[in-house]
């Protein structure tokens, strides 16, 4: 346990460090979400009434931009081999990346949206669900994006790849999260949504590890 | 025990060239007699008059769309959990088989839904499911096209295919989770198909037809990808002598 949090602790200390981290992808959400108004006019009732669906989408492309930084940099300097070599089972190694990738970008990300909203018009009532929402589907965001980075790690050109694969997987976080940041919403419905974000967040947090794991071995032989 | 036996190449190969003319013939009758019962024998709706037609060609693709996705995944799990040396031929030569039939679903249900619903494409949970499949053929293509080396590309595809299957049943019961504008299933359904006989027996026989299309296809397709990887190894060996 006390070697996949140094991992973890390892891997966020990198992502604070190096720059071009969380702090680009928060860049690139901020730039989607200012373009946006930009391309589709100032009209204040009509960017309310986007405004969620338009904040979803910008954080799934910055998440997935933010992809390839979970495994690329250490599988190109042979940090991942060692990892396969070492005490902790290489599942754990890719759920720990997971983690920290979520921690770093996907996270940072959710509780920037509802302070971006404001560029969009966003609802004063839709503040509070749309960030319990997107905090809660940050998690399978992370996880399923490192199923993506791992899968698509030793070719040269993977960015498009990745959003090829995994964005048609980001579509139940999608339309489950959009129900739940909807303000007008019976209350009933937007705990049922959030309870479904949160099994979808459960079951990727499973299942990733084991398929991101099986993918960066087929590379590293 | 026939799944060893047929894990040497040759004996796969000959037990193919052997079923492949029975398997285009059966296709072909099915196909004759299937296509009869749809555009000639059978009713029109009495609210849908002849467009109901298109339901012969488009319900029967998007059986075998599912179908085949379900094929893919399987094959992939053999194939990681056995090593079976053409289950992975199997899997990557399925997937463009099943692509072409889910475009077909795509297509011809959006030639019903002009007439019907008054819009070519409508987004609700039926139609953006079977969407999103899509993609995940394209993208499992994707990544068979992008790694060179073809035992890696077998390994990570797989791992691609299976993630990739938590979105059949998705499909599936997409019309019974959400309110959809889908009609909801009205052949494979516990209390006996509602649909009427005379309609009924031209869509099994069309989905057989189908079916027998695509073991057909894929019998061939696996043929001509077996015969490419022997021609990969003989140009590698070539090199080699040089």
């Amino acid at each position: 346990m006390s070697l996949i949090l140094a991992l973890i602790r390892r891997d966020l200390m990198l992502s604070i460090r190096q720059g071009g981290g969380a702090g680009t992808a928060l860049g690139f959400f901020l730039t989607v979400v200012v373009l946006l108004p930009i391309g589709i006019g100032p009209d204040q009732a009509l960017l309310a009434r986007i405004a969620p669906g338009a904040l979803w989408i910008a954080l799934l492309l910055s998440v997935l931009l933010s992809a390839d930084r979970i495994f690329q940099q250490d599988y190109e300097d042979g940090s991942l081999d060692i990892m396969t070599m070492g005490p902790v089972p290489f599942e754990m190694v890719a759920l720990a990346k997971a983690v920290a990738h979520w921690l770093s970008t996907s996270l940072p990300l959710a509780i920037a949206a509802p302070i971006l909203g404001f560029l969009v018009n966003l609802e004063a009532a839709a503040v509070l669900p749309l960030t319990l929402a997107m905090a809660l589907g940050s998690i399978a965001l992370s996880f399923l994006a490192s199923i993506g980075a791992a899968v698509t790690v030793g070719l040269r050109r993977g960015g498009l790849l990745v959003s090829v694969l995994v964005l048609p997987l980001y579509v139940p976080v999608l339309i489950f999260g959009l129900s739940a940041s909807d303000p007008g919403a019976a209350p009933g419905l937007t705990f049922a949504a959030l309870l479904i974000l949160a099994a979808i967040a459960l079951v990727s947090l499973v299942l990733s590890p084991l398929a991101a794991a099986a993918a960066l071995r087929a590379y590293l032989r | 025990m026939t799944m060893q036996y047929l894990a040497n190449p040759t004996r796969f190969l000959r037990l193919a060239n052997a079923l492949l003319p029975y398997l285009w013939a059966l296709t072909a009758g099915l196909l004759v007699i299937g296509l009869y019962g749809a555009l000639v024998s059978s009713p029109p709706d009495y609210q849908q008059g002849e467009t109901v037609r298109i339901m012969y060609v488009h319900v029967p693709a998007a059986w075998m769309a599912l179908f085949v996705y379900s094929v893919m995944a399987l094959a992939s799990a053999v194939a990681l959990i056995f090593r079976h040396p053409l289950a992975d031929v199997a899997a990557k030569t399925a997937a463009p088989l099943g692509a072409a039939f889910c475009f077909l679903a795509l297509a011809t249900g959006s030639l019903w839904g002009k007439p019907m619903w008054g819009a070519w494409w409508v987004w609700d949970a039926r139609l953006a499911s079977m969407f999103v499949l899509m993609l995940l053929y394209l993208g499992y293509m994707a990544i068979w096209a992008a790694i060179e080396e073809p035992h890696r590309a077998a390994m990570v595809a797989r791992i691609v295919a299976l993630v990739g299957f938590i979105n059949v049943p998705i499909v599936k019961f997409s019309v019974d989770w959400w309110n959809s504008l889908h009609q909801p299933a009205s052949v494979f359904r516990m209390d006996g198909p509602t649909i009427a006989a005379p309609m009924l027996w031209p869509l099994l026989v069309m989905g057989l037809a189908y079916t027998f299309l695509f073991l057909s296809l894929h019998l061939v397709a696996m043929r001509a990808e077996i015969a490419a990887r022997k021609i990969r190894q003989i140009q590698i060996a070539e090199i080699g002598e040089r």
